[in-house]
C-alpha cells in the first residue's frame, strides 16, 4: 500500500539521518559544516509534513517534536537540529493563524497578556482542520530552504564595509563562513590574516592553505602565539558553532582566550554566524553544554606507562561571554550582542524553547 | 735635543713614521713568530682605525675643512713628539705623559689626523694602562687614564650595540657578521624558508641543516666539546635555560683544561680571545639565551682578572674553581632557596597549574610533595614543542597526581585551579618577564580568572634589556615543526610553494619566547626572597654594586 510504503520511507529516512548524526558528530570524521546539517535538517521536516499523516496542526507539530527530540537526543552538541525544528515549529504556528485569519503580529506581542488572561486558549486553537495548511507549510519551509542557501552568500557580501586594506586580522580554527567572508574581501582589497592551528584538530592548516590559494597572505601561528602577536592585530574574525541566547558563545576551544587578548589589546572581535546558529539556550547547564573527545588527541597512546596515572582532558567547545564580542555579522546584517535576545523572539515561539 | 729633531722631522710625514715605524716592526716581529691564526686586539684596533681614517679622509676631502687640517698638523705634531718621546723613555715616568695624553683625546676628536700620529697616541695610551696596572703611581695615573678615555664612565653606558640577531634585515650588519665568521673561521648558517614579514629581523633555521655540516674535518679553530654541544642546542637536546647554561659551562671548563698558554702571551687576554670564536659558532647554532650570556660575562671577567704573575696550572685551576662555585652558587643553591620560600606559598589542597617544562618549577614541586604538601598539579602543555609531556613525566615518576591539557583547554580548565606557577627564562629590566611562548597567554587568562601568578626565577638570569612586545628580540624555530598529519592528510605540506611573484603566499611562524607584562605577575620568587616584578632593576643594581 502507497500509505505504507511512504511510511517506511520516511522512517527509513528519519532512522539513516540520526545514525549520520551521531556518526558525523564526531570532530574526526569528514566534517560535516552547520549549513549542510541544517538544510538536511529542514529537507528531513519537509518530507515529514508532506508525507506523514496528520489531520490538524497540532498533530502536526506534535509530531514534529518528538522527531526533534530524536534528533537533538542522538547529537546534543550539533544545536543546529533543534534551531530548525524550532523554525519549522514557528512557521507551523504562523501558517495556522493566517489560516485562521487573525493577525500574527498581536499574536506575538500579546503573549504575555494572554499568559495571564486567557490562560489556555491556545491549546484549542491548534485543533481546527484547514485544508491548505498542509500546502502554505511546505510552501513557508521552501522558503525557508532558500535562506539556508543564501546565508554564507549575505555574509560575505557585507565583508567589504568591515575589511579595510592593509589590515591584520585573525582567526581561529576553520569556519566556512569566515572564510567566504575573507575570499570575498580578498577580491578588492588586500590585507594579512594571521589563522591560530587550534590543536589538538589543527583545523586552521586546512583554512591556511585555503585562504593562501585564494591569493590572501596568510601566517599560521601555534596556539601558544596568540597573546604575543594580538599586538599587531586590527581586527579578529571567528566562526562560532552556536550562539547562546544571551549574546554568548559556544566556539571552538582556544577561542576564548583569543577573546581575552583582544580585549586586552582592545581589538573589536566579530563574529561571523548565519541565523540558523542562533540557539536558545542558556550556558548555564554544566554538564551539556561540554563536549569532550578522546585524550588520544592530547597525549597519545605511545605514551604509555604514564597515561594510566594521569587525567587528561579534551574538550571541545569553549564559553566566549558576550561582553568580550563586538558585532555578530550574519545574514540579516550585522548586530550587537545585547540584541541578540530580541532576534530569538523574532525567530522562535517562547513555548518551543524547551522541545 | 731629541725633541727638537723630532720636532722638524714631524713636519714631514714620511719622517714620522721613521722612529715609530721601528717600534711597530719589532711588534710585528714578535708576533709573526706566533701562529698569525689570529690577529691580536692591538692589530685590529689599528686596522679599525686605519678604516675609519680612511672613510674619514675621504669625506674630509669632499667637505670644507681644509683650514682645520692646516691647523692641526702644527698642534698634533706638538703632542705627538712628546708622546713619542715619552714612548721610547723607560714606562716609569709617565708624568709628563699625562699632559699631553690629555691633549691628545680633543685633538683626536678632529678628523684627517695622520695614521701615525694616531699610532703613536693609542701606544702611549695602553703604555700608561699598562703601568697604571702595575701599581706604579696608581692615583695619577688613574687620573691621566681616565682623562685619556672618553668622558662616559660617571654613569652606565647608556647605549650598548644592538646584537646581530635582530638585524637581519640590514645588510650592513650581515656583511659585518660574514666577515667576522669569516676571520674567526665559523661558517655562516643560512636563514630557512619564508619568513613572515613582521619577523624579517629575525634569523629562521632549519634543524635539518646543522652547522656542524659546513665543518671541515679535523676543526682545528673550535675545540670537539664546543663544536658536540652547539649541535646539542641546534638540534634541540639541550634545552631550557638553565640547562643550556651549566653545559655551557661544563664545556668551557674542558676547553680551560686543554689550553695552554702560547709563548709571549698573557693567559688573561688570549684564553678571552680564544674563547670569543667559540661564542660565535654557539651564537650561530642557536642564539645566546640570557643566561647563558650572563655566564659568559661572569667567565670573561674572572679570566681578564688572573693577575700575569701566576703560573698557568694554578690559573686553570682557579678559573675551573671559579665556574663550579657560580654553578654552584646561582643555580643549584638557588634554586634550594627559591623552593624554600616557594613552599611557603603552597597549601594543602591546592591545585597547581604549571606550564611546560621549567627545571626549577618542576624542582619545587618534588621538594613540597616530599615535604608532604597536599597537592594537584594541571601540566599545561602547547604544540609544537610539547615540551609539557616531559614534564608530566617527572611529576608522575614522584608519585604527584597530575592532570594535562593542551594550552586551547585552557579556560576549561582554569576555574578549578588555585594557583599558577611559571617559569622565566629571563626577567628584563622594565619587569617583563620572557618566558617560553604561552606564558603571557596563561598569565592573561589566569588574570581573568583571578587565580595568582607566581614567578619562579634565579637572580643570575635578571638581565639590562628592556622590551615592551614579543616582535622586536625574539627566536625563530623551524617552520617545518608546525607541519602535523592528521587522518593521513597534511595540510601544510607544500607550504613553501605556495608563492607569487609577490612573495610567499603562506608563512608558517614558530616563536619561542613572548614577554608577558607585570601587571599579570602577581609574585617573584628569587633566590633573595620575594619580590614585586617592578623591583628587578632594583636587584640589578644592587649585583652591579657588588661586582
Amino acid at each position: 500500500m502507497p500509505g505504507a510504503d511512504k511510511e517506511t520511507d520516511l522512517s527509513e529516512r528519519i532512522e539513516a539521518f540520526l545514525a549520520e548524526l551521531k556518526r558525523g558528530g564526531s570532530r574526526s570524521g569528514t566534517l560535516r559544516g552547520s549549513a549542510e546539517t541544517a538544510r538536511e535538517t529542514t529537507a528531513l521536516l519537509r518530507r515529514i509534513t508532506a508525507q506523514a499523516r496528520w489531520s490538524s496542526a497540532g498533530d502536526l507539530m506534535d509530531l514534529i517534536r518528538r522527531e526533534g527530540k530524536r534528533m537533538t537526543a542522538a547529537q546534543p552538541s550539533e544545536t543546529t537540529v533543534g534551531n530548525m525544528v524550532r523554525r519549522v515549529l514557528k512557521i507551523i504556528r504562523e501558517e495556522y493563524a493566517r489560516s485562521g485569519g487573525s493577525n500574527e503580529e498581536t499574536d506575538q506581542q500579546d503573549s504575555l497578556h494572554k499568559l495571564l488572561t486567557s490562560g489556555g486558549s491556545n491549546d484549542d486553537n491548534f485543533k481546527r482542520h484547514f485544508p491548505h495548511l498542509k500546502a502554505n507549510v511546505i510552501e513557508a519551509i521552501n522558503e525557508l530552504l532558500t535562506e539556508l542557501e543564501g546565508t554564507t552568500d549575505n555574509i560575505s557580501m557585507q565583508a567589504l564595509e568591515h575589511i579595510h586594506s592593509n589590515e591584520v586580522i585573525m582567526t581561529i580554527g576553520r569556519s566556512r563562513t569566515v572564510e567566504a567572508f575573507l575570499k570575498d574581501a580578498a577580491r578588492k582589497r588586500k590585507f594579512h590574516v594571521i589563522v591560530a592551528e587550534c590543536a589538538p584538530f589543527c583545523q586552521g592548516h586546512e583554512m591556511a592553505t585555503s585562504l593562501s590559494q585564494a591569493g590572501i597572505e596568510t601566517t599560521v601561528i601555534a596556539d601558544a602565539a596568540i597573546f604575543a602577536v594580538m599586538s599587531r592585530v586590527n581586527k579578529v574574525i571567528i566562526g562560532t558553532q552556536t550562539i547562546l541566547a544571551n549574546g554568548g558563545l559556544r566556539a571552538v576551544n582556544g577561542t576564548h582566550t583569543l577573546a581575552l587578548a583582544a580585549k586586552h589589546h582592545s581589538t573589536p572581535l566579530i563574529v561571523c554566524a548565519p541565523m540558523f546558529k542562533l540557539s536558545p539556550q542558556f550556558p548555564n547547564e554544566e554538564d551539556t553544554f561540554h563536549k569532550f573527545v578522546s585524550p588520544h588527541e592530547v597525549l597519545p597512546f605511545t605514551e604509555g606507562e604514564i597515561l594510566s596515572k594521569v587525567n587528561v582532558h579534551c574538550p571541545v567547545f569553549d564559553y566566549v561571554p558576550p561582553e568580550l564580542i563586538t558585532l555578530f555579522i550574519s545574514n540579516i546584517g550585522g548586530n550587537a550582542p545585547s540584541y541578540i535576545y530580541r532576534l530569538m523572539s523574532e525567530l522562535y515561539h517562547p513555548e518551543d524553547h524547551e522541545l | 735635543m731629541a725633541d727638537a729633531e723630532e720636532s722638524e722631522g714631524i713636519q714631514r710625514n714620511d719622517s714620522i713614521n721613521h722612529t715609530p715605524g721601528k717600534i711597530i716592526k719589532k711588534q710585528e716581529i714578535a708576533r709573526a713568530k706566533n701562529e698569525g691564526k689570529e690577529l691580536s686586539k692591538e692589530e685590529k684596533q689599528r686596522l679599525r682605525k686605519e678604516k675609519k681614517q680612511q672613510k674619514k679622509n675621504k669625506k674630509e676631502d669632499k667637505g670644507p675643512s681644509e683650514k682645520e687640517k692646516e691647523k692641526k698638523p702644527s698642534a698634533s705634531a706638538a703632542s705627538p713628539a712628546v708622546t713619542q718621546s715619552s714612548a721610547q723613555k723607560a714606562p716609569s715616568v709617565p708624568a709628563p705623559v699625562t699632559t699631553p695624553v690629555s691633549e691628545s683625546p680633543v685633538v683626536s676628536d678632529k678628523p684627517s689626523k695622520s695614521k701615525a700620529e694616531l699610532k703613536a697616541e693609542r701606544r702611549a695610551r695602553q703604555e700608561a694602562e699598562r703601568s697604571s696596572r702595575h701599581g706604579k703611581k696608581e692615583q695619577g695615573q688613574q687620573g691621566a687614564s681616565s682623562k685619556a678615555k672618553p668622558p662616559q664612565n660617571e654613569l652606565q653606558p647608556v647605549v650598548k650595540r644592538l646584537p646581530e640577531h635582530v638585524q637581519v634585515d640590514d645588510p650592513a650588519a650581515v656583511k659585518k657578521l660574514a666577515k667576522k665568521l669569516e676571520r674567526q673561521q665559523i661558517p655562516l648558517r643560512l636563514d630557512y624558508g619564508h619568513k613572515v614579514s613582521l619577523f624579517s629581523h629575525l634569523h629562521q633555521y632549519s634543524r635539518k641543516a646543522p652547522l656542524t655540516q659546513q665543518i671541515s674535518i679535523p676543526a682545528t679553530v673550535i675545540h670537539p666539546s664546543v663544536v658536540r654541544l652547539g649541535l646539542q642546542y641546534s638540534q634541540g637536546i639541550i634545552t631550557g635555560s638553565n640547562a643550556r647554561a651549566v653545559a655551557l659551562l661544563h664545556a668551557f671548563k674542558q676547553v680551560i683544561q686543554d689550553y695552554s698558554t702560547p709563548p709571549n702571551e698573557e693567559l688573561s687576554r688570549d684564553l678571552v680571545n680564544r674563547l670569543k670564536p667559540y661564542i660565535s659558532f654557539l651564537n650561530q647554532c642557536r642564539p645566546l639565551s640570557a643566561s647563558m650570556g650572563n655566564a659568559i660575562k661572569y667567565i670573561k671577567k674572572e679570566i681578564s682578572n688572573i693577575s700575569s704573575q701566576c703560573k698557568e696550572e694554578e690559573a686553570k685551576k682557579e678559573l675551573l674553581t671559579c665556574i663550579d662555585k657560580y654553578i654552584r652558587e646561582k643555580i643549584t643553591l638557588a634554586a634550594q632557596a627559591i623552593s624554600k620560600y616557594a613552599i611557603e606559598k603552597i597549601s594543602d589542597g591546592d591545585v597547581i597549574l604549571v606550564y611546560g617544562c621549567s627545571s626549577l618549577v618542576n624542582h619545587i614541586l618534588c621538594e613540597a610533595f616530599d615535604k608532604q604538601r597536599k597537592f594537584r598539579v594541571i601540566v599545561v602543555d602547547s604544540r609544537p614543542r610539547l615540551e609539557g609531556r616531559e614534564a608530566l613525566r617527572r611529576l608522575v615518576k614522584r608519585g604527584i597526581r597530575c592532570t594535562y591539557v593542551l594550552i586551547s583547554a585552557l579556560s576549561y580548565i582554569l576555574p578549578e585551579v588555585s594557583k599558577v606557577f611559571l617559569g622565566a627564562h629571563a626577567l628584563l629590566a622594565n619587569g617583563y618577564v620572557m618566558s617560553r611562548v604561552g606564558t603571557s597567554q596563561i598569565a592573561l587568562v589566569a588574570k581573568a580568572y583571578n587565580v595568582p601568578v607566581l614567578v619562579c626565577c634565579e637572580t643570575y638570569k635578571f638581565c639590562e634589556r628592556v622590551q615592551t612586545d614579543s616582535f622586536v628580540s625574539n627566536e625563530l624555530d623551524d617552520p617545518d615543526d608546525l607541519i602535523v598529519t592528521r587522518n593521513g592528510k597534511t595540510h601544510l605540506e607544500h607550504w613553501k610553494t605556495m608563492e607569487t611573484p609577490t612573495g610567499g603566499l603562506l608563512g608558517l611562524l614558530n616563536l619561542v619566547y613572548d614577554v608577558t607584562p607585570p601587571d599579570f605577575v602577581d609574585l617573584v620568587i628569587t633566590d633573595l626572597g620575594m619580590i614585586p616584578c617592578t623591583s628587578v632593576p632594583v636587584v640589578l643594581r644592587l649585583k652591579n654594586v657588588d661586582q
